[in-house]
């Protein structure tokens, strides 16, 4: 089942809470450059999978790997560097900066101690930033502090911040929760612009966002992988069906 | 760049203008209170406004403002809160305060003052090997700054290693305090126990009961003061500011974009300790002696009520804060010397709940108020 020209290789791979078996999944993989879509009733796993790929949460047992290298005991840091972006289930952005500040900040270059003391970013980076905010139409907010943006925009920000940090692969969690329609509409195109120069995981309940972004679906279910393929597919397969009924979910 | 016209003096004078007026001060305040405070003082003491007990204690609350200043920056931006500032403090007073005793009374075989006194044994007492560097200046210079900030390295890589964090920092900072004043207390640490350092008469060859000493120590004291805090207010507005902000509050976020926030923390950890170490040398002289009491646990606590009452985050409510609240302190012990804890207490809870900014804050919204209404 292992396809080993897959960007993002995650095999065998148990966690565990207090007992309680969060994910066992004997194989998940993404090809390079991919849009892959994972959906799944609220508890299935799906944050928990992003964790165990972003190293924030260590797997029982099972093997990591991220672009043939293995990252399982990987600190997260290391993992960030590697190239792999997340977004929150929650947005998470720096509330005591500024919309301009949180993107400088999310520059790959100077992480180090001594790139801290430098001065402000280079004119090219300047240009890129201020190229994105357009984009996510948060230009016009720039100066403005992160903690009196909307919750659609804290999103945007934070997708904005992963455009920027050069990472590779991105684990985009639930990037829909409370948009209007046209910003779903706006994001959903954005994550379709950054796939294929970039490996994007996306993870969302809106079945109209992910019928949108015409992708490979994974359905996880208690921790298991239920059934991978195209949306049509998925959701004509009876499992799948009767794991979103039986808990009375949308399906 | 040219200044908008509400900030040049002749221009708020012809507009006659309230909110100009205010924009002016609130603009100009920091550096105003830096030549107050540098130059005014010791303008007024030597017009006979002040007097020297006045001097001192001004001087002495300018190295508590410096202790505040560097909280301010653990706490205030990092938004880690560390309860042990004054124990670094009382390190550098301590190395200070040995280099003064080796330039003081020896009694004995050549042993300072105060640690002869103290001593069980005083016949055949020799002086213990670690006192004798610090008879050098620059020895004891180094060690003002190279033991609370070597300290502040270890400790502060190992906690921050382990992501212990919020209030757990805030344990553990307390429990080293605690376990060095206990050390610090004991006589056969060498270290006069809990009498502390004194009999202090020379420092760098001037005497230090002469009055021109005392201005002296004053003035460096202010001065240094005001350095710091402009040192600091610079290093918050680069990069590694920023980065303070955001390990405050998103510190996962930020690992997550490939920082290593245990690097920024230690910084500001050592950084702060450095600045608190040279509190305390400068501290010493001025008050002729240095104990254990000035590292127990409340008076790192008390550090922490400045930073709030001023307003975290904005190095100047540190200085106000710290300078404010000991200058109410000197005034009201001196009134209702009973009622001060409950005063302090008070003051400390009607911040948290009506000023969360503190008084910076407060004092930032009333301009802002000021602007809108104009
Ligand atoms: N740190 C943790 N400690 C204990 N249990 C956890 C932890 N994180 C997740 N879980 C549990 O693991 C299961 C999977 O959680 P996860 O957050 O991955 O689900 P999800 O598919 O993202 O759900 P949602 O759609 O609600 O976001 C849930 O039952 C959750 O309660
Ligand atoms: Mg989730």
């Amino acid at each position: 089942m292992s396809d080993r020209s897959d960007i993002v290789q995650v095999t065998d791979v148990v966690v565990e809470f207090d007992g309680f078996r969060a994910l066992d999944v004997p194989y998940f993989g993404i090809d390079r450059g991919e849009l892959r879509v994972l959906i799944g009733p609220n508890g299935a796993g799906k944050t928990t999978l992003c964790d165990v790929i972003s190293g924030k949460t260590r797997p029982k047992s099972g093997r990591i790997v991220i672009d043939d290298r293995e990252v399982t005991d990987w600190p997260e840091t290391a993992i960030a560097r590697l190239g792999v972006g997340r977004k929150f289930q929650t947005p998470s952005v720096f509330d005591g900066l500024s919309v301009y500040e949180n993107m400088e900040l999310a520059l790959p270059a100077q992480r180090g101690l001594r790139g801290a003391l430098a001065g402000r970013a280079s004119w090219r980076d300047e240009r890129r930033i201020l190229a994105l905010l357009e984009r996510v139409h948060l230009r016009a907010l720039a100066r403005t502090p992160a903690r009196m943006l909307s919750h659609g925009q804290r999103q945007w920000l934070e997708i904005a911040m992963l455009m920027v940090s050069g990472a590779r692969i991105l684990l985009v969690d639930e990037p829909a929760a409370g948009l209007t329609d046209d910003e779903t509409r706006l994001t959903a195109e954005l994550l379709r612009d950054l796939a294929g120069a970039h490996t994007v995981l996306v993870i969302e309940h809106d079945m109209e966002f992910v019928r949108r972004l015409q992708s490979r679906v994974t359905v996880l279910n208690a921790g298991k992988i239920l059934a991978e393929g195209s949306l049509e597919a998925v959701q004509a397969d009876p499992r799948v069906r009767e794991a979103y009924l039986g808990r009375g979910k949308h399906g | 760049m040219p200044r908008p016209r509400d900030l040049v003096l002749a221009e708020v004078l012809r507009q006659r203008s309230w909110a100009a007026g205010l924009r002016w001060f609130d603009y100009h305040a920091p550096a105003l209170g830096a030549l107050l405070l540098v130059f005014g003082v010791p303008g007024l003491f030597a017009l006979g406004l002040l007097d020297q007990s006045d001097l001192a204690r001004l001087g002495r609350y300018c190295c508590l403002a410096m202790v505040a200043i560097g909280l301010d920056l653990v706490w205030g931006y990092a938004g880690v809160l560390s309860l042990c500032q004054m124990m670094f403090f009382t390190l550098g007073g301590y190395a200070c305060g040995m280099y003064l005793a080796m330039h003081g009374p020896l009694d004995g075989d050549g042993i300072p003052r105060a640690l002869f006194v103290v001593s069980s044994d005083p016949e055949g007492m020799q002086l213990p090997w670690f006192w004798k560097p610090f008879a050098d200046p620059w020895f004891a210079a180094a060690a003002v700054v190279l033991i609370p900030g070597l300290l502040a390295l270890v400790f502060g890589w190992l906690a921050f290693r382990s992501r212990i964090r919020g209030v757990y920092f805030a344990i553990i900072t307390q429990a080293a305090t605690v376990a060095l004043w206990l050390l610090f207390c004991r006589n056969d640490l060498q270290l006069c126990g809990t009498n502390g350092l004194t009999n202090f008469t020379r420092l760098l060859g001037f005497d230090l009961t002469a009055t021109a000493t005392k201005v002296g120590l004053y003035i460096v004291s202010a001065a240094t003061l005001v350095l710091t805090a402009w040192a600091v207010l610079r290093l918050t507005a680069t990069r590694f500011g920023r980065l303070l902000l955001a390990v405050r509050d998103n510190e996962a976020r930020l690992r997550f974009l490939g920082y290593d926030p245990v690097a920024y923390k230690t910084a500001a950890f050592v950084i702060a300790a450095v600045i608190a170490g040279i509190a305390g040398a400068l501290y010493t002289p001025q008050t002729g002696i240095i104990t254990p009491a000035n590292m127990t646990a409340i008076e790192s606590i008390l550090v922490v009520v400045w930073v709030a009452v001023g307003g975290r985050g904005t190095v100047t409510g540190a200085v106000v804060g710290a300078l404010a609240i000991n200058l109410l302190y000197a005034w009201l012990t001196t009134e209702v010397p009973r009622l001060w804890p409950f005063i302090l207490g008070a003051l400390f809870i009607l911040v948290v709940l009506f000023a969360p900014g503190g008084l910076v804050g407060a004092w930032r919204a009333f301009v802002r108020r000021g602007e809108r209404t104009a």
